[in-house]
């Protein structure tokens, strides 16, 4: 019996790239996404730095084929092409010949619009139409009818490891044979309600930020969504399919200690890193990659090296943080790096952790800086969120 | 697979559901513009420091959990679910008018922080130190099903001994103004008015003190109204169940276009059960139906209907099996079915 889930399709659309193949070279090569801010008016434009997603939403709302008046928030449009290209991805033609669900999240949802209408709703009737895609299901409802789900349908939102927990979900309901396919993953658009509640909390870095760094400064925010395709394995068998990895081991817990702060001792990410373990019925020195969530503050990057450090002890393996080429995603950061976990199985590689000068001297681990070739057959991906939700994935070649 | 066990139903409302016992004795129909719910003395429950910063979605969902937990004897549940369509749209609303007025200048943090849809169950987990499995589904009207189908899952599974699960919603200033402003534009909006309110339940895989076991749940995002009955009918076939074998049915009807899902069951297959209709005395809200199941729960619990839910004449001596179907705008299908034990 395979120790996971299949995975069998992804999709994704980021800062580096438009499609797996854009995100896997310049994640090869280390090209960086973090630019000045250019789809947002905002007054904080010269003092952050963000991932932003080249594209405008006219071209994402062209390249869809979406009639000129729907409305569409941009993190629906985000959402729809990276699960559009998921299912692709996987050869799904027939939506409907298996039990077919989707599991999406987001924590923006139609914010974006929202903002830019907000103080015209009491006096103009007609500008209520953006109203409507307010409510974080809204997103996966659009992606839902682009692709053609009508039945098992919702959304997660748990802050910054929402994607995470639904791949989660996704996992489990075909482990428990409640669905045979499920398309899981997220999306979040950049907004200025994000862009100043995160400015607010005084976490934004007004350079490129340095995950893992001594002297990291904070994050850069960035936009993005990915989908997985999960298939179980009577579907796999049937329809002799391709396997991209699997989702081996999952676990979500909570750290129980600050709404926004995660503790000294890591003690959510430590559960959720221990519980995916054991899922996956793996040891800790089996994981040959971990891809940190590693946000380049000052509070979580402390906090999940002490956690990790508790894990593995001396004998931590090569980790990484990519948000220093995508910036933090929220929602879509754990489908993401999900996306990234399954490239460093098939490309048998460790992704390096770009900017980083110096250990954070209370602990001395380094993350990997350089890009190398090694033998990696099982990969962990750690996202934390506020509300000290800990969610830690792990995939596996087989 | 394990079965999943109902221990505790606790719900606040637009009526008297949080003190008073006596399941809708003297509840009314809602009529006024909002129906806001009748809140707790909080402070009874939650340290005052805390309530200053807790927006009404956060304080009810944290009392209505903490006394769910009471009820069901659980201590520390094995794992905290909650879903919410709007999320803390209180203070959402703060943000955004805070940050659209001054122009992205002399923010405070606290409204952003607070407004972060997992807030309720954030909180609950950080009053109990509770370290387990934490969600929040926000998937409109099936945020709260969505939970319940994976607080079934969980205990099913055994990956979970004890669950609490629930649905808060709170109306908030602004944009509850705003989604009636499109209703009165639609030429049949919904009738009853939008309320707020939460339900928790203990969930658990044993059965000593339970009074009522969740059967199972499924959650569509659509389906036409042809097709409703034989969806319905799937549902129950799967539950060794005929449309003869529920003994009251609970639907969410809101008096809009959209009612005819409803109609199509009440007037064919379940012409003869009685019928349920709860959404003029809680309002509507995407976790309405957390009143619904609360209605449910106690139904199975006391054997009896409340009049003033009751659609049709129709009672029964003994209920055994009882349905909920709800559903938003023709969208965020759910089937609930909850049996006694």
């Amino acid at each position: 019996m395979k120790r996971g889930v299949a995975i069998t399709g992804m999709g994704i659309i980021s800062a580096i790239g438009t499609n797996v193949e854009e995100n896997m070279t310049a994640l090869l090569f280390s090209k960086t996404g973090i630019g000045e801010i250019s789809n947002i008016t905002t007054r904080h434009q010269k003092d952050i730095k963000v991932g932003e997603v080249a594209n405008t939403n006219s071209q994402i709302a062209k390249s869809l084929q979406l009639p000129e008046n729907t409305i569409f928030s941009r993190s629906a449009l985000l959402g729809s092409l990276a699960a559009k290209q998921a299912l692709e991805n996987a050869q799904i033609e027939r939506i409907s010949e298996y039990r077919t669900g989707l599991v999406s999240s987001t924590t923006v949802g139609g914010m974006d619009l929202t903002e830019k209408h907000y103080k015209t709703f009491q006096s103009n009737p007609e500008t209520l139409k953006y109203l409507k895609s307010h409510p974080a299901g809204d997103s996966t409802q659009k992606i839902a009818e682009q692709l053609g789900i009508t039945e098992f349908v919702t959304t997660i939102s748990t802050a910054c490891s929402s994607a995470a927990n639904a791949i989660m979900l996704g996992a489990r309901l075909i482990k428990a044979g409640k669905l045979d396919r499920v398309i899981v993953g997220g999306t979040d658009c950049l907004s200025k309600f994000t862009i100043n509640g995160f400015k607010t909390l005084m976490i934004l870095s007004n350079e490129n930020c340095t995950p893992f760094d001594a002297n990291r400064k904070g994050l850069n925010l960035g936009e993005a969504a990915a989908y997985l395709v999960l298939e179980s394995e009577a579907v796999i068998k049937k329809a002799n399919k391709k396997v991209l990895g699997y989702v081996s081991g999952y676990a979500n817990a909570n750290d129980a200690f600050h709404q926004t702060a995660s503790s000294a001792e890591g003690e959510g990410a430590f559960l959720a890193m221990q519980k995916a373990l054991k899922v996956a019925n793996l040891q800790p020195e089996e994981i040959d990659y971990i891809n940190a969530h590693g946000t380049a503050t000052l509070n979580n990057d402390l906090s999940e090296s002490v956690a990790i450090k508790r894990i593995f002890g001396d004998a931590v393996p090569d980790f990484s943080s990519t948000k220093a080429l995508t910036g933090h995603t929220l929602a879509a950061a754990g489908a993401i790096e999900a996306v990234y976990s399954i490239v460093s199985l098939q490309e048998q590689c460790v992704f390096p952790n770009v900017n980083f000068k110096q250990p954070i001297p209370e602990l001395n681990i380094p993350p990997a800086v350089k890009f190398q070739k090694k033998k990696v057959r099982h990969v962990m991906s750690n996202s934390f969120g506020f509300g000290g939700n800990c969610s830690s994935l792990i995939f596996s070649s087989e | 697979m394990k079965t999943c066990f109902i221990h505790s139903a606790i719900c606040i409302s637009a009526q008297e559901t949080f003190y008073n016992n006596d399941f809708l004795k003297e509840a009314s129909e809602v009529t006024t513009e909002f129906a806001s719910a009748i809140h707790p003395v909080y402070k009874d429950y939650i340290p005052p420091a805390a309530i200053r910063r807790m927006a009404p979605g956060v304080k009810m969902g944290v009392v209505a959990a903490k006394q769910s937990l009471n009820e069901a004897n659980i201590n520390i549940p094995e794992a905290i679910i909650v879903g919410t369509g709007m999320g803390c749209i209180e203070d959402s609303e703060k943000f955004l008018n805070a940050l659209i007025d001054n122009d992205e200048e002399f923010l405070a943090p606290t409204s952003f922080i607070q407004s972060t849809h997992n807030t309720v169950g954030a909180q609950i987990a950080l009053g109990l130190q509770c370290k387990a499995y934490n969600m929040t589904y926000v998937h409109g009207a099936v945020s709260f099903e969505s939970g319940l189908l994976d607080a079934q899952l969980l205990i099913q599974t055994s990956e979970a001994k004890t669950v609490l699960v629930g649905g808060v919603d709170e109306l908030g200033k602004e944009f509850s103004v705003f989604f009636n402003k499109i209703e009165k534009q639609q030429p049949q909006g919904i009738q009853v008015p939008f309320g707020e309110g939460a339900g928790f339940f203990g969930m658990s895989s044993e059965k000593a003190g339970a009074f009522a076991i969740l059967k199972d749940v499924q959650v569509f995002e659509t389906v036409s109204v042809a097709d409703i009955t034989s969806k319905l009918k799937a549902f129950l076939t799967n539950n060794g169940l005929l449309f003869q074998d529920i003994d009251a049915i609970l639907m969410g009807e809101n008096g809009d276009a959209y009612d005819v899902y409803y109609h199509e069951m009440q007037a064919s297959v379940f012409l003869k059960t009685p019928q349920i209709s709860y959404k003029k005395v809680s309002g509507e809200f995407y976790t309405a139906s957390v009143f619904g199941f609360w209605a449910g729960c106690h139904l199975l619990k006391r054997q009896e209907i409340p009049k003033i839910l009751l659609k049709n004449s129709i009672e029964k001596k003994n209920y055994q099996h009882v349905l909920l179907y709800n559903q938003y705008k023709g969208k965020e299908h759910s089937f609930t079915l909850l049996s006694r034990c």
